[in-house]
């Protein structure tokens, strides 16, 4: 089953500051020696982002942003194949993005 | 089904028998099939099947093996009926050779995979007000309305509730396993705090008429119960059924004959349960044992101190404020201090424990915890300073949720209002 870890830091936080990047090294090559990993990458800054909504008239608003109005900033993603939710816990709690403030939300991918 | 014995009143000994197979039966299905809804469905239709044939053909010698033996037919049929299944049916069969088991046949032993569903019931993914309510449904084997009649809630709000847990332990797919001795330390506590918050409701229903519902703390204790047997080495198991017997032995001097509270101080003692306290103490023992205390064996020690005092000034104090600062080591919480405040306050007098607990009156976690007001009114009424007291009572009063405890404190404050007009 796939689970798709989205990993959050604390707002105004670098990823690359809260860890060592040794430690995002490690973890990579963890989910690949373990045949888990299916995808995943880490994102630009929040400044980059832009957003984009269509309107019921096809009318199209592009805008800057959203800036970190939350507390938490989505600073990349795993999706990871394994058995069961249990497992992708397991690799939420190994990520080194669920320390030093910041958090790991495991969502199971739709099976239709 | 071999030898059958028939009995005159089957019904009634098939209704008590199923509640006790309930949770075996639905762990055996949930774990077989890796479906926990087909399980609970297949397992109603085996007990509806059993309240048909049973009366007329007596009730099988193996009663549990045949619950599961129809209702595992059942899922297989049910299976093989459904063409979205069919796929799942045959992977299970691969799962269930490449285990080395056969997936579909008369297995004669009935094994007890109950602690995978206490696990999966109590798992950290699941919302916390749901998880309780899931342990009585499945591992209890309360229906719906019975568990929703024991959380207050209505029928359609609890059936929505399970409906959306069972909904995320399916897609989610959160497994029924036992974790392993690693994570066990971390998993184990889960489990026994949602046993303990069974009892609890049970003991001070949160809100209502009623100050203590016997039968949800009966169910906490049978639950404990279930758990201690099937993880005897789990010391902080026999804390807690400890201390829920411990706590439990004093049910019927809790309320007076009016319905109203009783107090520790104004219990008549001689009502406590002696053979409930006996088997708690045993546990005590048990739990205190062999390697460090946990939280649950060292509340245990404090209920049976009480419980072994002939009144509350025969109580062993020095003892009790002890353990309690142990318990505030291992589970550092306000409520925790505002016991041993308490407890101080019977050691040293009412002034010390005052001073405690002032100094806890900033902790936000006691924001709306009717006991922290209610404790210092009765500390200030013992002081002799009466408005202070019914200032205390009347913010105890604002918080309070079942009616009994309000007569109380209602009574203790017209109680104080009485001396203050005296000063």
């Amino acid at each position: 089953m796939k689970y798709l870890l989205l990993i959050y830091s604390a707002a105004g936080a670098d990823v690359a500051d809260q860890c060592v990047f040794d430690d995002w090294v490690a973890y990579d090559r963890a989910l690949k020696d373990a045949g888990v990993w299916v995808s995943g990458h880490a994102l630009s800054d929040l400044t980059t982002a832009t957003t984009v909504q269509v309107g019921a008239d096809g009318a199209r608003s592009v805008t800057d942003g959203p800036f970190a109005e939350t507390r938490e900033v989505l600073g990349g993603y795993d999706i990871i194949d394994v058995p069961d939710l249990d497992a992708a816990l397991e690799w939420a709690a190994r990520c080194p993005g669920s320390r030093g403030g910041g958090a790991v939300v495991v969502r199971p991918v739709a099976e239709f | 089904m071999g030898e059958r014995r028939t009995t005159a009143s089957v019904g009634a000994s098939v209704e008590a028998l199923f509640r006790e197979e309930h949770g075996r039966l639905l762990a055996s299905l949930a774990r077989r099939f890796g479906d926990l809804d087909l399980a609970e469905e297949v397992a109603s239709e085996a007990v509806e099947a059993a309240l048909r044939h049973w009366p007329v053909d007596g009730v099988p010698t193996r009663p549990g093996a045949w619950l599961l033996t129809t209702a595992r037919r059942r899922a297989v049929d049910r299976l093989r009926r459904d063409r979205t299944y069919a796929t799942r049916l045959a992977l299970l069969q691969v799962e269930a050779d490449r285990a080395g088991r056969s997936g579909a046949d008369d297995d004669p032993e009935l094994p007890d995979e109950r602690l995978e569903l206490f696990f999966t019931c109590a798992h950290p993914a699941l919302p916390a007000d749901a998880r309780a309510a899931l342990t009585l449904r499945y591992l209890a084997g309360l229906s719906t309305t019975e568990v929703a009649r024991a959380f207050l809630v209505p029928v359609a709000t609890m059936a929505q509730r399970l409906v959306r847990t069972k909904r995320k332990i399916i897609q989610a797919r959160i497994p029924l396993r036992v974790p392993g001795a690693g994570e066990l330390p971390h998993r184990l506590p889960g489990v026994l705090q949602v046993i303990y918050s069974i009892f609890t409701e049970g003991y001070a229903a949160s809100s209502g008429p009623q100050v203590q519902r016997r039968d949800l703390a009966e169910e906490a204790i049978r639950l404990a119960r279930i758990l201690r047997r099937l993880l005897p080495a789990e010391r902080e198991i026999a804390g807690l059924l400890g201390l829920m017997l411990l706590v439990h032995a004093r049910r019927d001097a809790r309320t007076g004959p009016d319905g109203g509270i009783r107090m520790l101080d104004e219990q008549d003692r001689s009502r406590w349960d002696r053979a409930m306290i006996t088997e708690g103490r045993d546990l005590v023992l048990v739990a205190l044992t062999g390697g460090p205390p946990g939280p649950y064996g060292v509340q245990a020690a404090i209920a049976a101190l009480h419980d072994e005092a002939p009144d509350l000034d025969g109580t062993d104090w020095p003892q009790i404020v002890a353990l309690y600062d142990v318990l505030v080591t291992l589970t550092p919480s306000p409520v925790v201090a505002l016991n041993r405040a308490v407890a101080v306050a019977m050691r040293d007098g009412p002034h010390a424990g005052l001073v405690l607990l002032d100094a806890l009156a900033g902790d936000p976690r006691l924001h709306g915890h009717h006991p922290f007001p209610a404790a210092r009114a009765e500390l200030l009424s013992r002081l002799g300073r009466h408005a202070d007291a019914a200032a205390a009572y009347r913010e105890a009063l604002d918080l309070v949720g079942t009616e009994p405890e309000r007569t109380y404190l209602r009574q203790r404050l017209r109680a104080v209002e009485s001396r203050s007009c005296v000063d």
